[in-house]
């Protein structure tokens, strides 16, 4: 393998990588103030994609991603009110089944709404041929947006957590829902807030690397399992992590094509999971002690 | 009280025949072509059931189980062996009667294995499967089990349709009938209808026969005690993972006799079987008929397999199995049978008043 071609790997992976990271940024705001892992977090992301996607026939460009990741939060918002606040103490095994059928609801609505079509969004600089010459490699301006956005939402999540008063709350949530709650907080709408955030950060997602990755109906759940493997990877609960962790999971498959048939692409991820899970289950950057509890 | 159990199973054949003979009268002998395969479903369900609402575990791979179960038996039962004949292994297979000459859709001969043995081989493999992956799998818990299984069962998936000697997308078609005694084999086609819908069902009853003595005797009870507290089961002197282990293995061998049976009787398998949507749909089957109920489980899961397969949710199906999943967990988590919907409906009114402080 030369060296222009391990890094036109490279940037493949960090492409995907960036949506990796940013699903699993999504898993953990949920995760974080409710406990519940949402397994239609991916769906977010594929709504986000979709919804610009139409938009984008009537509306120019920075609208329409602004139109899909506004609608996407309503979508998560809705979800959280009409689903999640209806169960009363539920069980893990109760509040997974939920948000399994959440998602298939989801996907289903696509389908019905977009048919099996692939779509996509143009390139948001340049087209499918522009690229900029990097070390040999050729990098698409799509690739640059994709990681300045994920840059992005890691740095205005950061600022949001710890320098706004609702972030502080929310965080307060997270720490201790009851003391919250003793405190004045509304600790049921920010559940509802961290639903809502989740999806319009999933959205953006999944418009900004829409161009090169396309969207359809059904990519939400194999992009669940590998958002779970990189919060899982980067510690749940952990934002930096999980962009670590991200990259590193899109840069291992896009590696592992030049070795395995295109077809086990997502087995790795599962294996990488699978591993994870036996070995270290508190992640390779995570708390043990956090996870040990979060797990029961 | 196992005179309970008798009356039971007596109301299933009852119930089982007075279906046939409805279907008779009514002049939809073709019903019971989907009955059929909803028993062979039933079996996944059933025993899934056991996993989930006695051990209190989830698993969303079992559509893994029985995609390991009717590849198995398909591949088996359909690779021409005739090219290897000189080879050590096959030789010795046809030394102890485990090949069979049939001749195929072209006037040929085929060389396969027997589907006895085809069968045996399935079951067993999908067993080792599960023991293999449920010794570390099983340590997990709540979100991490889940997502393990459905890693699970996505890798199956993934195998299935990226392995050229399995069909890919096409999956495996021309699987022969299965002769399980003489004169009386699992197989499609209008003549032997009622026949293999009596077959079926009996299987069914034999299934559930063996997991009711099961969750009365001393292993159920072990099982109720881990789902309602693992720990305190432990120090109860119930070696928990072992006993987790052996139901996930016996749920697996379920799962992968169904997939055996619903392969030779449609005469093929193909990758939506192996669906991660399919391990869902087996979850939601589990979860209307009430996690801890078996015959509950039995009940929906064929009323609602009968309906989809007879395509009554067109193409809602998949949308109809996430809406009940929903619906079933919000207002009857005890399952559709125990429906309390008072109760769903106070606590949709009690949502104005300040909640109780949640951990």
């Amino acid at each position: 393998m030369t060296t222009a071609l391990a890094l036109q790997y490279l940037v493949a992976g960090l492409t995907y990588g960036t949506i990796y990271a940013v699903v699993g940024i999504g898993f953990n705001i949920i995760y974080n103030t409710t406990g519940i892992i949402n397994f239609a977090q991916g769906e977010f992301v594929m709504l986000g994609g979709m919804t610009a996607a139409s938009l984008h026939r009537l509306l120019p460009l920075p609208l329409a991603v602004l139109g899909a990741v506004a609608l996407t939060t309503l979508v998560g918002a809705a979800v959280e009110l009409t689903f999640i606040r209806w169960l009363r103490r539920p069980s893990v095994l109760r509040m997974i089944i939920v948000t399994i059928g959440v998602s298939i609801l989801l996907r289903e609505a696509a389908l019905h709404l977009w048919g099996e079509g692939v779509r996509s969004l143009p390139y948001f600089t340049g087209d499918e041929v522009t690229a900029l010459e990097l070390g040999g490699a050729r990098v698409s301006p799509q690739v640059l947006w994709s990681l300045a956005t994920c840059g992005a939402v890691v740095v205005a999540l950061q600022l949001f957590f710890h320098r706004t008063r609702t972030g502080r709350e929310m965080r307060a949530c997270a720490a201790n829902r009851e003391a919250a709650a003793l405190c004045g907080l509304a600790t049921r709408d920010l559940v509802t807030l961290s639903f809502a955030l989740s999806a319009g950060i999933g959205a953006l997602a999944g418009c900004v690397v829409s161009p090169i990755t396309y969207t359809r109906y059904d990519i939400g759940a194999s992009l669940a399992l590998k958002g779970f493997t990189v919060a899982i990877l980067g510690g749940l609960g952990n934002a930096g992590g999980a962009v670590a962790a991200g990259f590193l999971l899109g840069t291992l498959e896009a590696f592992s094509i030049a070795v395995l048939p295109a077809a086990y692409k997502d087995v790795l991820a599962i294996a990488i999971l699978l591993l994870i899970l036996f070995l270290r289950p508190s992640g390779l950057f995570g708390d043990r002690e956090l996870a040990r509890l979060g797990a029961s | 009280m196992p005179r309970a159990r008798h009356l039971q199973l007596a109301l299933l054949a009852a119930a089982v025949v007075a279906v046939q003979l409805g279907a008779d009268a009514a002049g939809k002998p073709f019903w019971l072509t989907q009955l059929t395969m909803a028993a062979y479903g039933g079996l996944v369900v059933i025993g899934l059931c056991l996993f989930m609402g006695y051990a209190g575990q989830i698993s969303l791979g079992h559509a893994g189980f029985f995609a390991i179960g009717g590849y198995t038996a398909a591949a088996l039962t359909t690779a021409d062996l005739t090219p290897r004949r000189g080879a050590a292994l096959v030789e010795l297979a046809a030394r102890v009667h485990l090949l069979t000459l049939r001749p195929d859709l072209y006037g040929g001969e085929l060389l396969t294995v027997r589907p006895w043995p085809a069968a045996l081989a399935a079951v067993a493999l999908a067993a080792l499967v599960a023991a293999l992956l449920g010794v570390p799998v099983l340590r997990l818990k709540g979100h991490y089990l889940a997502m393990a299984t459905l890693g699970f069962g996505t890798v199956v998936s993934a195998v299935v349709v990226g392995t050229e000697g399995l069909g890919a997308a096409d999956g495996l078609s021309g699987v022969p009938p299965f002769e399980l005694l003489p004169g009386l084999a699992v197989a499609g086609g209008a003549e032997a209808r009622a026949q293999n819908y009596y077959l079926a069902w009996g299987l069914v009853g034999l299934g559930m026969l063996l997991l009711l003595n099961l969750v009365h005797s001393r292993e159920g009870r072990a099982l109720r005690a881990i789902h309602g507290a693992e720990d305190a089961a432990g120090a109860m002197g119930i070696d928990a993972p072992r006993a987790k282990l052996r139901a996930f293995v016996l749920s697996a061998a379920f799962a992968a006799v169904g997939g055996v049976l619903m392969t030779h009787y449609t005469g093929g398998i193909g990758p939506s079987e192996a669906s991660v949507m399919r391990s869902v749909r087996y979850v939601a089957l589990v979860a209307v008929g009430g996690m801890g109920s078996l015959w509950g489980t039995l009940l929906t899961g064929t009323v609602l397999q009968f309906l989809s397969l007879r395509g009554v949710f067109g193409s809602f199906d998949d949308a109809v199995f996430g809406a009940t999943l929903i619906l079933v967990m919000l207002f009857a988590p005890e399952g559709l049978l125990r429906l309390e919907l008072p109760a769903g409906l106070r606590a949709a009114l009690a949502r104005r008043r300040p909640p109780p402080a949640e951990g």
